[in-house]
């Protein structure tokens, strides 16, 4: 293979992939295509079979029907070379427990065939890049839960492989520690890797990943770039508070004649959505609004999030709203008018 | 790093790309060297030594046994068995040595059942390394605990009045035997390790093979004291052998019959052991 036809080989290339546990089948014929150089998000539930997928593609589980390519090699056929090409950050830290943290990487680095000296200046800058120096010579045992997991991530990076499998790797961090994360992430793409990440919050799919397969039951269910997903639910949300004093009557009728639709009030808060087809006519009823003397306090046009887009594409929660609510985890800020539009989807 | 850039994407870049595909592909082997088994068993041996020296509870069963049993042994079945603890020594030092190492292979099974229970073993499994390196490198660093074992029990049978007639050599020949045994029984250990379902499980299963494999051997008695149905099996029992060639070796300075037989057995033991044991290993996968 030339250097140029390298180039536009895919990361990972899968077609029809499957796995049975017993009777019970756990991947259902997924395909995927990753792109060199993307980050690429695996979406979807517990149970989903997002990590089995993972592990069909990270030679940790034998593929029972299918085919998959990294970056062009076999993974059934040639697992030991696929090993050599791929890192891998598991949910649960995959680091020796016994061992500081200097030593675990100088283990892994050596088992890869580093020589010592090489394993160890591998392990120092890896160190200083994962912010760990001043905790280079504690065991294990003491490191806090975000810093278990930098340090799993480091240990995926010592022979800097092209592709990265992350599973799940900001389940259980806290909101800062899950930031610096995303930031590493981020990181390892402009580093030149191609990144694989399992997750099941919409939110993360969201802020890294350039494109998204969405998982269910063991078969793809969607895929498309974050916009894209959200765009197949619908259209855009303008959320207005009216200010103190302003008629929410004279808003409706605005509202009404400008962009054709009907306003969700919640009179309380002095607050209504207005469902819009696009983004661009929220301006026409400021415009609308500011002719008629309306004063608002605060505007915002929100996307519906992927909450909402998960819920549309696989129909779990799709029974009541309040189910839906139930399982999306982060959102609270969820209008009316959002839940309305899901049902017409629906 | 190769000269070759992949450009993956058109904006511009702060940092330069540091991870190259087209290399990482071209460098990728199809297959594991002999060398690159060998010393990757080396790191995962160093592995164990470091948790052994962090842990050191798991030198309890090698230091504690040789001290309280060969004591123990020596007072109460002394005058019943040889008519006094001092001529009953070269008779049951041997065979607390031979205990002792046997004990010591079934920590192996147990400790390396609870290491594949523990997430580090995954990682194992992601890279791209021997599969037999994770077995192979503790059962060498337990060598250690073996080594110990041997050592300590000739100690205390040494201040309990324990005159080897077989002077220092045959005393090496008889340690060096039994560790070799020790390892080489390891592999059976190893294989229930890799079967069992937990750690307990591996406890209870290898208590099974242990008791009958020590406890009915000539290790703590002579074999004529025995009825017949009984020395039968005694006589086959390969600790018999190890023990005998272990006496032969520390009482006499004479390597045997015995001692041949013991190495022959223990060569079998990993020939069958170690491919099975590699096998089910790999099925954890």
């Amino acid at each position: 293979m030339t250097a140029a036809e390298m180039t536009a080989t895919a990361a990972i290339d899968a077609t029809g992939l499957v796995k049975d546990f017993g009777r019970f089948r756990a991947v259902d014929g997924i395909d995927l295509e990753v792109r060199q150089g993307e980050i690429f998000g695996v979406l979807g539930p517990n149970g989903a079979g997002k990590t089995t997928a993972l592990k069909m593609l990270a030679t940790l589980l034998p593929i029972d029907a299918g085919r998959a390519r990294v970056f062009g090699v076999d993974v059934a056929r040639e697992p030991h070379r696929i090993r050599q090409l791929i890192g891998i950050t598991g949910q649960y830290a995959s680091v020796d427990e016994n061992l500081t943290a200097t030593e675990n990487l100088w283990m892994f680095g050596r088992l890869q065939g580093l020589r010592s000296g090489e394993a160890r200046a591998a392990a120092r800058r890896l160190l200083g890049q994962f912010g760990l120096e001043d905790a280079a010579d504690k065991p294990i045992a003491q490191f806090s839960g975000g810093m278990r997991r930098r340090l799993d991530l480091a240990a995926s990076l010592i022979t800097r492989p092209p592709l990265i499998f992350l599973d799940e790797p900001t389940t259980g961090l806290d909101p800062r520690t899950r930031s610096q994360m995303w930031d590493t992430i981020r990181g390892l793409v402009t580093d030149g890797c191609t990144v694989l990440l399992t997750t099941q919050y919409l939110d993360e799919a969201d802020q890294l990943a350039g494109r998204i397969a969405v998982i269910d039951r063991g078969r793809k269910v969607a895929e498309g770039t974050p916009d894209e997903l959200k765009a197949s639910v619908g259209n855009s949300t303008l959320q207005i508070r009216l200010a103190p004093g302003a008629d929410p009557e004279a808003a409706r009728q605005v509202v009404r004649r400008v962009a054709g639709a009907e306003p969700v009030l919640t009179p309380e808060s002095g607050r209504m959505n207005v469902p819009l087809d696009t983004a661009d006519r929220a301006a026409d009823v400021l415009v609308g609004f500011r002719q008629a003397g309306v004063g608002v306090s605060s505007v915002s046009v929100a996307q519906p999030t992927l909450d909402e887009v998960f819920f549309a594409i696989t129909g779990h929660g799709a029974e009541s709203a309040d189910a839906a609510d139930a399982a999306g985890p982060g959102e609270s800020g969820r209008s009316a008018v959002t839940d309305e539009t899901l049902l017409e989807v629906r | 790093m190769s000269t070759v850039t992949v450009d993956t994407t058109s904006a511009p870049k702060a940092r330069p790309k540091v991870v190259d595909p087209v290399a990482a592909v071209a460098a990728a082997r199809p297959r594991i060297a002999l060398g690159e088994m060998l010393s990757q068993t080396m790191v995962m041996a160093w592995r164990a030594l470091k948790k052994m020296r962090r842990n050191p509870e798991q030198f309890f069963d090698v230091t504690v046994q040789p001290l309280l049993f060969t004591a123990m042994f020596a007072y109460i079945f002394g005058g019943a068995i040889s008519g006094n603890v001092r001529s009953y020594l070269p008779l049951l030092v041997p065979g607390i040595v031979a205990q002792t190492v046997l004990t010591s292979c079934m920590a192996t099974g147990v400790q390396l059942r609870e290491d594949m229970e523990k997430g580090v073993f995954d990682r194992f499994k992601a890279l791209p390394m021997s599969r037999l390196a994770p077995l192979a490198g503790p059962m060498i660093a337990d060598l250690v605990r073996y080594l110990i074992a041997a050592c300590l029990t000739f100690a205390t049978g040494a201040v309990l009045g324990y005159r080897p007639d077989g002077g220092v050599l045959g005393v090496l020949g008889a340690i060096a035997l039994s560790v070799f045994t020790g390892w080489s029984l390891a592999w059976i250990f190893t294989w229930i390790g890799t079967i069992a379902r937990s750690a307990t499980a591996v406890q209870g299963m290898s208590m099974m093979f242990l008791f009958p494999l020590t406890f009915l051997s000539n290790a703590f008695v002579p074999v004529t004291t025995l009825p017949g149905w009984l020395a039968t099996f005694v006589k086959v029992n390969p600790v018999s052998h190890l023990v005998s060639g272990t006496r032969d070796l520390a009482n006499r300075g004479v390597v045997s019959g015995e001692v041949g037989w013991t190495l022959l057995a223990g060569l079998a033991v990993i020939a069958v052991f170690a491919p099975l044991s590699l096998r089910s290993y790999r099925k954890h996968m």
